[in-house]
């Protein structure tokens, strides 16, 4: 009820009063002389209540307020001073100039101050200072941590917590006082509360708290602990030693009872530090394990909890240790406390997915929870039991969740629906009672993300249940009839199209589907044509095929161009069969993000206008590349050069990203902006020095039109030299058709500023052919120490030399893999260029070893899995290729056979657009 | 008797009993100005460091409550001063004596401020702080190089030495500022 009530507060009179405009005009009392501690403190009040409720200031509004905050320290009254720092602590971070008050509040802080605003002072302060001060405060923290005032100590735990991450090496000294502020025998507080004694989640059981007798724990909280513990944990954790020791000093032996850590939080942080020093380091699992058992038998409930929770969730963990947490779960599970209750459900009901047989002892009680009058406790009571249950309990629970779907949020109901979506892969013979109830909840109403967790379990059911495809595509149909949901109606339309075809029955769809292109918004009805066209297409009946032409047709007087385009499209495929290869039929897809690399450099180039966008330079990936590069999170990795060690690397680039990254580096150098754009870089950087030397170099190759560029990236690991007129000499090696043109140097290179990026940049003489060749590469440069005082570089320097491995321009640089079909596409370059040549491969032990060394070589895309070869003796390799600069796809077929002791003999059949492209293979093999 | 309480109380009345008196105390770092205020309020002198932002302090003087705001001097806090100027009923500029080098920024800060439309008409008091280190300038030395006399008409205005440890000059300044104030 109290919610409702202050939701209507917020409609009404107060969404006038509470407004930022109202109170910046009325912040005028800050400036009064004498200032009123009330009417202040009531506006200050306002201004904290709308940072709460998710209101913005802008920097200009909020460092106005902050000054004019900083007014009112002119005035002693200790409850206004409360409030100005809690206004500060929440102004703090978007307004500017903010240590305007570091005096005032340092005063504040002053261990002989009786007042009782000190730890307001202190956990403001954290908010303002600037990292380099943290030093100048020192004294105060140390003091103030192991205050007998809890309060104050608290402040000041939290505070260094918070500065921590600023400035480490100062708030590292403090541990000695955070330990004593651990170990202090709470000596009692004026400021501590009761809460947190024996209640996991406060707001669910306060009424019955007091009846319950555990009051074991005093009147104090000892939430000192807790934070001290967190600020112990911070300054430790890279340790990993220290926090074993740490947990094991604090843990208070096998049995718990030694612990000095009263606070029950304290404890549950404990159990979590331990829970993750165990998935670390396995060595001392078993010691952990038995501290946190003993937890188990912990007077606070909240500590069970966690202890239990921490048990539940270790991987690889044994059904004999789950027995002891499961049994603690369960008697939580008929508390009388609805907080325990769904802690406890909540827990089971994850732990259920990996080890249903050990939840399932708890049955019995979960039954009962069905009924229960927390609906949250119900439902995750109904879905443990999902999944613990056998075949048989399913129907009677359906029947009893579907009793009280509508009672739910949609939170909850995506929950269950999930719960249900795997069940039906687990229990496939009760597809049937599934489907139905699927159906069911699918016409109530609710929100997005419901719906879509209902739709997407109808995909997985057509998908991996056989028997129930026709039900669930029908009952998508009844649901696209009536759905408000753009996005799905259009998902629904495309899996109608990929499945509804090869239906015994098509054409039970095609009218739900035409009725989308009569009824609904522009993106649906372009969705739906795309569907109709795939059944007109794909089926083998002629008369449907009539009919979808005539529908088709239709479409063509569309108020909407993209309909309209999409209807003409396929009404042109009609007309021509071989073009629904290509776009019905196609299982190739564009490389989006190359395309999109390219598009956004054919967009930059004001000359490139003048020619249509070659669409044909563009890689493809096949559809189940694509799936996969869609669930995989889009990050770009830094093109450093010789990377030195990540903490935690990201999922590496695909190579199309990597070179969209490296053509805008190349368009910041000013020299390159005539060569056009850049038609193919290497996918990674080829190192040319050891990882571990004083200086690191590798090379990215890029290819333009008329031009090849070498990218060095050059690192100096030695902190006190600079390199200046940093360069890469190169030297062909033979006739290599590339003329040299400039060079860009690195002016100067630190350590710090390491890697350094310097170009080399050659003509390529005749631009039609490929040039390829091998050069020997020396580092040059001058070398200069730097003054240790000034942290300038000497005036004088020597020149000095260091050779790198040599670096080859090969066929992989101007190569780039693309998806075929391979069949259709070898037939199709029959009338182009026919290249056949033999080779024999001597050192090669064996085929996969072939496969691997020719697919380095060529930089091509297999095909089918033929790179992996199925026999030891014979197999055939079919790759397929992009030859950069309008050289056209390029397609490899090699057999092969291997004979022990005679390696790999091999027959090479090219088949390119372009004759270039053809021999650029063959000179890469040989 | 009632006549003459009652003369008093009119030439006092601009001053009521709850009306705080707003002092800027202003001037370069280190010139003095904290030592100043602590010694004003409790008549000790404090160990202090430099001032980030200010202090803010009620000096009770010959029954007068004095609010005293003393803002930090470095230059990177100098900007912020001019937040702090409305509603000003008299200014004190701190400058220290003996450091002969920055005399001259410290004239061009104390102009820039005077200049502000917000501290127009208010009284300035002008400490030379730091009389008794050796070497320091004379307050009629200091008073010539800011080149007050005849350029500043629109305000009450004097030039004193002080020294803030031995607390001298101090009272005979504050003395000054009152009559100033009442005058205007």
């Amino acid at each position: 009820m109290s919610l409702a009530s202050k939701k209507d507060e917020e409609s009404g009179l107060s969404t006038y009063y509470n407004n930022k405009t109202t109170v910046i005009q009325e912040a005028r009392v800050f400036n009064d002389s004498p200032i009123s501690p009330r009417k202040c403190r009531a506006l200050l009040t306002r201004i904290v209540y709308l940072l709460y409720v998710g209101e913005t200031f802008t920097t200009q509004e909020a460092t106005t307020l902050f000054f004019g905050t900083t007014k009112l320290f002119q005035h002693k009254d200790s409850a206004l001073r409360q409030m100005v720092y809690l206004a500060i602590k929440e102004l703090a971070t978007t307004a500017e100039d903010v240590i305007m008050v570091t005096s005032s509040i340092m005063k504040d802080m002053q261990p002989n101050s009786e007042v009782i605003y000190r730890p307001n002072a202190i956990r403001a302060l954290c908010r303002i200072i600037d990292p380099s001060m943290a030093q100048g405060v020192e004294r105060f923290f140390k003091a103030a941590i192991v205050d007998k005032n809890t309060s104050i100590s608290s402040a000041a735990l939290v505070s260094a917590y918070h500065l921590f991450p600023a400035a480490k090496d100062v708030v590292k000294r403090w541990v000695n006082e955070a330990q004593e502020a651990v170990n202090a025998k709470g000596s009692g507080s004026f400021f501590g509360s009761n809460t947190g004694g024996n209640s996991y989640l406060g707001w669910g059981s306060s009424s019955s708290s007091t009846t319950s007798g555990y009051q074991a724990i005093p009147s104090t909280s000892y939430i000192t602990q807790y934070h001290a513990l967190g600020l112990l944990y911070l300054i430790r954790q890279q340790d990993r030693m220290a926090v074993t020791k740490m947990i094991q000093q604090l843990g208070g032996g096998k049995t718990g009872s030694g612990t000095v850590l009263k606070s029950p939080l304290a404890l549950c942080m404990l159990i979590r530090y331990a829970a993750k020093v165990m998935e670390e380091d396995p060595n001392v699992q078993r010691q952990m394990l038995d501290l946190i058992e003993g937890w188990l038998r912990h007077k606070s409930d909240m500590v069970n909890l966690e202890a239990a929770r921490v048990i539940c969730e270790l991987k690889n963990v044994s059904p004999a240790q789950l027995q002891k947490p499961i049994a603690v779960l369960q008697l939580f599970l008929s508390s009388p406390k609805s907080s325990l209750r769904f802690a406890a459900t909540r827990t089971l009901a994850n732990l259920a997915l990996l080890h249903p047989t050990a939840v399932a002892t708890c049955n019995l009680e979960l039954e009962q929870l069905i009924s229960d009058a927390n609906r949250s406790v119900a439902t995750y009571a109904i879905t443990t039991l999902l999944k613990t249950g056998n075949e048989a309990s399913v129907d009677r629970l359906i029947k009893q969740i579907t009793g009280f779907m509508s009672e739910i949020s949609d939170e909850f109901r995506v929950i269950i629906v999930d719960a249900i979506r795997s069940l039906c892969l687990k229990f496939p013979a009760k597809h049937a009672s599934m489907l139905s109830f699927l159906s069911g909840v699918l016409r109530d109403e609710g929100g997005y993300d419901f719906k879509r967790a209902v739709v997407e379990a109808m995909f997985d059911m057509i998908k991996f249940i056989g028997d129930c495809k026709e039900q669930a595509l029908s009952h998508l149909c009844e649901f696209i009839e009536d759905c408000e949901f753009t996005k799905l109606s259009v998902r629904i339309l495309h899996l109608l199209g990929v499945e509804g075809p090869k239906s015994p029955q098509p054409t039970k769809y095609i009218r739900y589907i035409y009725n989308r292109v009569v009824l609904e918004n522009a993106t649906v009805r372009a969705a739906a044509v795309s569907s109709l066209a795939k059944f007109g297409l794909n089926s083998l009946d002629d008369k449907l095929s009539k009919s979808i032409k005539v529908l088709l047709n239709r479409c063509l007087d569309d108020v909407d161009d993209e309909v309209r385009d999409r209807a003409a499209m396929y009404l042109k495929v009609y007309q021509e069969p071989p073009l629904a290869d290509i776009y019905v039929k196609e299982e190739s897809v564009f490389s989006l993000s190359a395309l999109e690399s390219k598009l956004v450099s054919y967009l930059s180039d004001p000359e490139a206008v003048a020619e249509s966008f070659d669409v044909s330079s563009i890689p493809k990936i096949s559809r189940a590349q694509a799936a996969k590069e869609a669930s995989r999170p889009s990050t770009l990795e830094t093109l450093g050069a010789p990377s030195t060690s990540k903490a935690a690397t990201p999922p590496p680039p695909t190579a199309a990203e990597t070179q969209s990254a490296y053509a805008s580096q190349l368009a910041e150098v000013p020299e390159f902006e005539t060569y056009g754009t850049v038609l193919n870089s290497s996918t990674k950087p080829a190192q040319l020095t050891e990882s571990e030397t004083e200086y690191q170099v590798s090379v990215v190759k890029h290819i333009f039109r008329e031009h090849v560029v070498f990218q060095f990236n050059v690192s100096n690991t030695i902190p006190d030299t600079v390199l200046e007129q940093v360069s890469v000499v190169m030297q062909p090696q033979g006739e290599t058709g590339l003329t040299e043109d400039f060079l860009v140097p690195i002016p100067q290179l630190s350590s710090a500023n390491s890697p350094g990026i310097m170009y080399y940049s050659f003509t390529r003489d005749t631009p039609e052919e490929y040039p390829i060749g091998s050069f020997s590469c020396v580092l040059k440069f001058v070398s200069k120490e730097v003054d240790p005082s000034t942290g300038e570089p000497e005036a004088e320097g020597y020149e000095d030399e260091y050779s790198l491995e040599d670096t080859e321009l090969s066929a992989a640089d101007y190569i780039m893999p693309t998806y075929v079909t391979f069949a259709s596409e070898w037939d199709r370059l029959r009338g182009g260029v026919n290249v056949t040549e033999t080779f024999s491969l001597p050192a090669m032990d064996s085929l996969k070893a072939a496969c691997d060394s020719i697919i380095e070589i060529l930089n091509m895309q297999p095909l089918g899995g033929s790179e992996d070869p199925q026999s030891p003796t014979v197999h055939t390799l079919q790759l397929s290729g992009l030859v950069a600069g309008g050289g056209g796809k390029v397609l490899v077929r090699s057999r092969m056979t291997y004979a022990k002791g005679q390696g790999v003999a091999l027959e090479l059949a090219i088949r390119a657009e372009k004759q270039e492209s053809a021999n650029l293979v063959v000179a890469a093999i040989m | 008797m009632g006549l003459s309480f009652s003369s008093l109380f009119s030439s006092l009345a601009w001053w009521s009993k709850d009306k705080d008196v707003r002092i800027l105390m202003l001037g370069l770092d280190s010139a003095g100005k904290t030592t100043i205020l602590y010694r004003l309020q409790i008549g000790e002198v404090v160990s202090t460091i430099p001032t980030i932002g200010f202090n803010v302090e009620t000096v009770e003087y010959k029954n007068i409550k004095f609010q005293v705001w003393d803002l930090g001097g470095q230059s990177s806090i100098r900007p912020y001063w001019r937040c702090y100027f409305p509603n000003t009923s008299a200014i004190i500029y701190v400058i220290d004596s003996s450091d002969h080098d920055r005399i001259d920024t410290s004239r061009s800060e104390l102009l820039t401020m005077l200049s502000e439309e917000e501290l127009a008409g208010a009284p300035l008091l002008v400490f030379c702080n730091k009389q008794d280190v050796e070497g320091a300038l004379k307050p009629e030395e200091i008073s010539e190089k800011l080149g007050l006399a005849g350029g500043e008409k629109g305000r009450e205005w004097s030039v004193r030495g002080s020294c803030a440890t031995k607390g001298e000059g101090l009272e005979e300044g504050l003395d000054w500022l009152v009559n100033a104030i009442q005058k205007k």
